[in-house]
């Protein structure tokens, strides 16, 4: 599920990094506050949008049952998406910084050399922000996983669908007994947390050093 | 051919009026940092739209803000080489050095004979950041020219080497005029990379062309800024004429100069270069008898410009095309009484003579 999230907010942070890193139009500042919107409102509030606008009711949900049959509330995919919705602005963040510690001057060289936009945006920008797409990635996966107020306002707590770390964690202390469960739980989510920092700055690391920086 | 004609204001109120027309061959566009240089390059290239600008590089017209004409600059086909290298550091070499030419519609300029002509072939294989400053350069200028351009353009390529690493290039960078029929617009503020490459000169100041015209013919004018340089000196274009290993001399032949310089490389009718700094020649009204001195030359006076700064005088000289400068003093002028169109005799140290290239 937090893959799927990753999969679906990633390509979509990139674009919006680069468009914010790279692009000057009327609306860039609303774009930006719109993306880093979901870090500063409370979960539930994010969730409870995208149930207005995703829901079977809302004006994207009610399109999408009518014309593809595709439900997304209380669905495994809905879940990745209010987890995407969270991860957004860590994602795009991470991309953003390094597509902005890009020399422009590469890319000018690369339009002199004959590269249209989308050639320089594949050839020169995303090859060099590598290391921010991969830390991106990474950070957003982790993210994805401790996911709680948005997924259980928009998808639910459905064991084995929807249910994410803290979600399980949550529901074990309700029950009886449940300590040793959410204790278990814990200790997994503090491994994936530690272990997932460790991957970022690992992945940064090569990246780096592949492209001759000094550390 | 390229005709270039700018007039800008820049949102800080500095204004750029800038005009010249160069033929083909290598254009020098020289002065001080801030005259407006890099402009120039960037309307060239396209980076940078001016209020009225017109480009047009061999009949192709790129920007014509009269006719609303802008070809993006990726449409352009122009080698930009930048101050630094500007190597993209996620390609070995190779790749850098393919990146335009893969984009290049047909391809005219091949790839072993530019890793030949830059003698880059050892460094293929490397990543950018391995590499020293000389040779960061050398593969940007490959790569420049693989991208298939129809005007190499030059932004102080060799201003971030030290003298070492440009003595390393400038070489490299007149056997590529040589070979490629490139036109080249050059910028600089080093009067030793001019002297290396450029045929013909315009003299850029305060965002105002000064003058434009021939290298030979710009260096012997007394009234440019460039003869108020220390090192002011008319260039001539040179054949070797005879070789005479016995005396240890060669004969060059500028026009109808001739000068006698200490045996110089080449064969019999190899084109050289040469320079003869203003300060080094002394006039006479008649020649000089027991003297080491081998060149008497017969001229006539063409101008004369005070440089009162100096208190010295500086002496326009001609015979048939080739044109020469002194520098002499005021008083000499006038115990001579030299004018325009006096028949003076120019001597010069074989010594004196700089063979460039």
């Amino acid at each position: 599920m937090a893959g799927r999230s990753v999969a679906i907010g990633l390509p979509v942070a990139v674009v919006l990094a680069w468009v914010l890193a790279r692009c000057r139009f009327p609306g860039r500042a609303a774009l930006d506050a719109l993306v880093h919107l979901p870090m500063v409102l409370p979960p539930v509030v994010v969730g409870w949008l995208l149930l207005l606008l995703l829901g079977v009711r809302g004006p994207v949900g009610a399109w999408l049952n009518d014309w593809f049959g595709v439900r997304l509330v209380f669905t495994t995919a809905g879940a990745a998406i209010a987890c995407a919705a969270m991860a957004l602005p860590l994602m795009v963040r991470a991309v953003r910084l390094s597509i902005e510690a890009i020399d422009p001057g590469l890319e000018q060289a690369a339009r002199t050399l004959g590269a249209g936009r989308l050639d320089r945006l594949l050839t020169i920008t995303l090859p060099l922000a590598l290391p921010g797409v991969l830390s991106g990635a990474i950070v957003g996966y982790v993210a994805s996983l401790g996911e709680f107020g948005a997924v259980i306002t928009f998808a639910a707590n459905i064991p084995g669908e929807t249910q994410t770390l803290p979600l399980a964690i949550y529901a074990a202390l309700q029950t009886p007994d449940g300590e040793a469960t959410a204790a278990k739980l814990a200790l997994v989510s503090i491994l994936l947390a530690v272990a997932g920092l460790a991957a970022a700055e690992w992945a940064g690391r090569r990246a780096r050093a592949a492209l001759g920086y000094r550390r | 051919m390229i005709e270039f004609s700018l007039r800008h204001r820049f949102a800080g109120g500095a204004e750029l009026a800038i005009d010249f027309t160069a033929p083909a061959g290598a254009t020098a566009l020289f002065g001080p940092s801030g005259a407006g240089k890099s402009s120039v390059v960037a309307v060239i290239a396209g980076l940078l739209a001016a209020e009225a600008a017109r480009v047009i590089v061999d009949g192709v017209v790129l920007t014509d803000t009269a006719q609303r004409i802008h070809v993006p600059t990726e449409k352009r086909r122009l080698g930009l080489v930048f101050q630094d290298a500007k190597l993209f550091p996620h390609m070995k070499v190779r790749d850098n050095l393919r990146y335009g030419l893969r984009r290049a519609p047909e391809q005219t300029i091949g790839f072993d004979e530019v890793v030949d002509l830059l003698g880059i072939a050892p460094l293929l294989e490397r990543r950018p950041h391995t590499l020293s400053g000389g040779e960061r350069q050398r593969v940007a200028i490959g790569r420049a020219l693989l991208a298939q351009p129809r005007l190499l353009l030059m932004d102080e390529p060799l201003a971030s080497l030290d003298a070492a690493r440009k003595a390393e290039i400038l070489p490299y960078l007149a056997r590529l005029k040589q070979t490629l029929a490139l036109p080249i617009v050059y910028v600089t503020h080093a009067m030793d990379e001019v002297l290396a490459i450029a045929d013909t000169l315009v003299l850029i100041e305060g965002g105002q062309t000064r003058a434009c015209g021939p290298l030979g013919e710009l260096t012997a004018r007394g009234d440019m800024p460039l003869a108020t340089r220390d090192d002011a000196g008319a260039v001539l274009e040179a054949r070797v004429a005879e070789h005479h290993p016995a005396r240890q001399l060669s004969l060059l032949r500028a026009g109808p100069l001739a000068l006698w310089v200490p045996l110089v490389a080449g064969n019999l009718g190899a084109r050289l270069r040469v320079r003869i700094p203003a300060r080094e020649i002394i006039l006479a009204t008649e020649a000089p008898a027991g003297i080491s001195l081998h060149n008497v030359l017969p001229v006539l006076v063409v101008a004369i410009t005070l440089d009162a700064a100096r208190h010295t005088a500086m002496v326009e000289l001609g015979s048939g095309e080739a044109r020469l400068l002194a520098r002499i003093t005021p008083d000499a002028v006038a115990r001579l009484g030299l004018r325009p169109g006096c028949a003076v005799l120019a001597l010069v140290k074989s010594m004196s003579v700089d063979v460039l290239a």
